[in-house]
């Protein structure tokens, strides 16, 4: 009796088990060929699908699909290329006269015309909108009016920007901005059909553009189902018939449904994996230098850290780091030390070059010296803080940890200083509690060497977290901008690099890879400057 | 009974605004949420103010949760940081939870029952020390290596199952996870029914069945387990609201969009709504699994009375 009860269960176990395997064969094979779906990974977008609230890699490589701007930037090259714009003139580097092509539409019918782009930009400015990327509008006359520092806005629209006819608008900046129209191929300057603005909900929730894909279906938070947009009439149509965005809570998951074969594409391959990555994928890997450069910054903001002669103490620490020996042990050759302070996707033409020179070359001895006289890391030690929660910040924190007490010869000058989550480290740094050195990352928006620079170092910029300021860097960086001629302009810029290395404004660490694997599916498979997969260029086998 | 029901529910109420309004605080302690939301770089400090006033985030601590709790009465969880109505997050994950719960309880009662019979009943022999060896070893082995090893084992090794759970997340897709979720529980249910049936088993009752020769299936079932069970019991219904609440690692293992993933990414990004309002769930669902654990009793043993 005891027995049959006992085997009853097991049956019925086993059944259950069965039933769970049969359930588990595979869909999602949409064909293969030219109509074929590429399946990938994605994470859930941190704010709402709209180009100027989309700050995140995650949203922008929707963006990415379903729009095109006035300009595109290459994606092997990173050159910025006309697009949408048929011509953009401008004789003072501040009047620019946009002519938009003809025969573009949106993916519902609507035309593109130089309105479409006029109306995103005031929405994307106005500051009721509430849009992270606010800030990209700031060059264009009446933005102050439209999104006042502080108090409520004056204006809905911006006096620079002014619709010409159909097919042509003007835009007049408030200071001299010579690269300006090579910035257009942000998405946050996309333009945007009427259906946004009249019913903005229903936009959100199946946004429309006018790029090579549209937006099949999309369930917040779990999938994104892009097709293929057959009328699309841009020269870089979709290789493929879709590409589905899958949602996946870790990136460990997705890789490992690469490898069993149910994903086409994980475009961040996880850092424990990057050991076996080359093995288990066949070498369906790609490993490309990306527009991402990390530094240390420095708390100018805190007397200790901001006394005379203390550019040698941070260029001392910068000796006193092994960049070669950490990004080939712990990042396994997915980051590049670093040599200067922007990033080698710019291209010798667009300003990279070896500035940083033997200050960030590892000189233990060197070190030693520059450290002591500049005065010695303030109070004895110092604590590079750091966010725990993602990104595994800690490994590499430690290691330069290691790495300068080795070359100081003292095993408290360094600590890491882990804070639990990324919104509280943000929060410390906004409102200047630093009291030691902290990791900075910086994403380009576009290939432009002012991108790598302006931002982060001209004083008082949006996110220069250091406060670091000095008048030369300043008045170079405007010089630059004013300029016309870009060879020239790249060389101000240079200039201005010059003047952060002497006096060590950040530390340049490395330049971050973009790291992808794929399945034998799919092939043509690349990464953008951006270390986003071109979508569009995929095969389906 | 119905006047202890009642009495019952009334606790919940302080109960409730405790558990909520210290969540409320220890996601408010932890800083400003906006900080996070622009990336590595700074919020322009007109547009983060905007965000602020509608988020409400720059009213007081105290304002701001009574303004929440209203709002909670009226079913409104508030906006998370992507626009999406925290109700319409909950509407997402729950289900998908609950029938990942439900799968692990299933297999608690199921495998953890049976074996805990088996086990007591047989006492000291061969049987029951392999499962005392088995269960100390599923306790010990931390549930995200259980997790790992199955989804590599069965689902790139031998492709039995999909590693990752489709968004819809039926089923027959969640026995695995659920099998792993439940490991630990499932131990110790093992473990409970086992003491519990071989204590019980030298009691009168057991013996006076035995005596006036009933046959040994129903001592076992009617007598013998139905006392045996109000330990296990207790155990399982508390931990309904634990394996709700606590399915993060399995969930983030296996790719499940549900609770424990919404809770995940609600912490990462500090967004208070979407933290309080499924822990105001989960609360709920604590103290009702407790009320249905103490009515159960009854039943199970018709001397515990409720006046």
């Amino acid at each position: 009796m005891r027995g049959a009860t006992h085997a009853k269960w097991t049956a019925l176990a086993a059944a259950v088990a069965l039933a769970a395997t049969a359930c588990g064969g595979g869909d999602d094979s949409g064909g293969g060929g030219a109509d074929g779906i590429v399946t990938s990974s994605w994470g859930d977008p941190q704010n709402p699908l709209e180009p100027a609230n989309t700050n995140e890699v995650q949203g922008g490589k929707v963006l990415d699909m379903i729009f095109r701007g006035l300009k595109k930037y290459d994606p092997k090259t990173g050159a910025a290329t006309d697009m949408l714009a048929e011509k953009i003139e401008t004789s003072d580097s501040v009047n620019f006269t946009i002519t938009v092509k003809d025969g573009w539409t949106f993916s519902n019918g609507e035309q593109v015309t130089a309105k479409s782009f006029v109306d995103a930009w005031n929405y994307g400015a106005d500051l009721k909108n509430n849009q992270k990327n606010a800030y990209f509008f700031g060059y264009i006359e009446g933005y102050d009016q439209v999104h006042p520092e502080s108090g409520d806005p004056t204006a809905t629209t911006m006096s620079g920007l002014k619709v010409v006819d159909d097919m042509t608008f003007t835009v007049k900046l408030t200071q001299k901005f010579s690269t300006f129209p090579d910035t257009l191929g942000y998405s946050a300057y996309v333009p945007l059909p009427q259906s946004f603005f009249s019913d903005h909900d229903a936009w959100l929730s199946k946004p429309v553009g006018n790029g090579p894909y549209t937006i099949d279906s999309y369930s917040k938070g779990s999938q994104m189902a892009l097709k293929r947009w057959d009328d699309y009439p841009g020269d870089d149509k979709a290789q493929n018939g879709g590409v589905t965005l899958k949602v996946y809570t870790d990136n460990n998951t997705a890789y490992t449904d690469l490898t069993a074969g149910n994903l086409d594409l994980v475009d961040d391959v996880p850092a424990s994996q990057l050991k076996n990555v080359s093995a288990d994928l066949d070498g369906r890997y790609i490993n490309t230098p990306a527009g991402i450069i990390q530094t240390l910054s420095f708390p100018f903001y805190d007397p200790a850290w901001n006394k005379p002669g203390q550019e040698k103490l941070r260029q001392g620490l910068s000796m006193a780091i092994n960049r070669e020996q950490i990004t080939d042990t712990i990042f396994q050759k997915t980051r590049t030390p670093a040599v200067d302070w922007t990033s080698p996707v710019l291209g010798e033409d667009g300003g990279f070059k070896d500035i940083c020179g033997d200050f960030c070359t590892y000189n233990a001895e060197e070190a030693k010296k520059l450290v002591a006289e500049g005065g010695g890391i303030p109070g004895g030690t110092m604590k590079i803080s750091y966010n725990a929660d993602t990104g595994s910040h800690k490994e590499w924190v430690d290691a330069v940890c290691n790495s300068i007490n080795n070359a100081l010869g003292n095993n408290t000058a360094c600590v890491g200083n882990p804070i639990g989550t990324f919104a509280d480290y943000r929060n410390q740094i906004t409102t200047q509690k630093m009291t030691g050195p902290f990791r900075a990352g910086w994403q380009m928006d576009y290939p432009l060497i002012q991108n790598f620079l302006q931002p982060l170092y001209f004083t008082n910029a949006s996110s220069n977290d250091g406060k670091w300021t000095n008048p030369d860097f300043d008045k170079l960086v405007n010089e630059a901008n004013a300029e016309t001629d870009t060879a020239k302009a790249v060389g101000t810029f240079q200039q201005a690099e010059e003047v952060l290395r002497d006096d060590m404004g950040a530390i340049p660490l490395w330049y971050q890879n973009g790291s992808a694997g794929y399945s034998a599916r799919i092939s043509n498979v690349s990464l953008n400057p951006f270390s986003v997969p071109v979508y569009n260029e995929i095969k389906v086998n | 009974m119905g006047r202890y029901v009642i009495r019952r529910l009334l606790q919940m109420i302080p109960v409730f605004f405790g558990a909520t309004l210290l969540i409320f605080l220890m996601v408010n302690v932890m800083g400003d949420p906006i900080a996070g939301l622009c990336g590595d770089r700074a919020c322009d400090p007109a547009t983060a103010a905007q965000l602020e006033k509608e988020f409400g985030l720059d009213k007081p601590v105290w304002q701001q949760y009574l303004t929440y709790m209203g709002n909670v009465f009226t079913g409104d969880f508030g906006t998370a940081f992507n626009g999406q109505p925290v109700t319409e997050l909950m509407a997402s994950a729950f289900p998908v939870t609950i029938r990942l719960t439900i799968v692990a309880i299933l297999f608690e009662i199921v495998i953890g029952i049976t074996l805990g019979v088996v086990t007591g009943l047989r006492r000291g022999r061969p049987v029951d020390t392999s499962v005392l060896l088995l269960t100390l070893v599923v306790i010990s082995v931390p549930t995200f290596v259980t997790g790992l090893l199955l989804q590599l084992l069965l689902g790139v090794e031998w492709g039995w199952i999909k590693p990752a759970v489709s968004p819809e997340a039926p089923f027959g897709e969640l026995i695995v996870p659920g099998l792993v979720l439940a490991s630990v529980s499932l131990a110790y249910v093992t473990r409970l029914t086992r003491t519990s049936i071989a204590e019980n088993k030298r009691a009168d009752y057991v013996r006076t069945a035995v005596a006036k020769g009933l046959p040994r299936r129903r001592v076992i079932t009617r007598h013998l387990l139905r006392n045996s069970l109000i330990p296990v019991v207790t155990f399982i219904g508390t931990d309904i609201g634990a394996l709700m609440g606590g399915a993060i690692v399995t969930e983030r293992i296996f790719n499940i969009h549900g609770v424990g993933y919404q809770l995940y990414q609600g912490i990462l990004r500090q967004n208070t709504q979407t933290v309080v309002g499924f822990v105001t769930v989960l609360v709920l669902v604590f103290l009702f699994a407790n009320l249905l654990v103490d009515l159960l009793y009854a039943v199970l043993d018709p001397r515990i009375r409720y006046a």
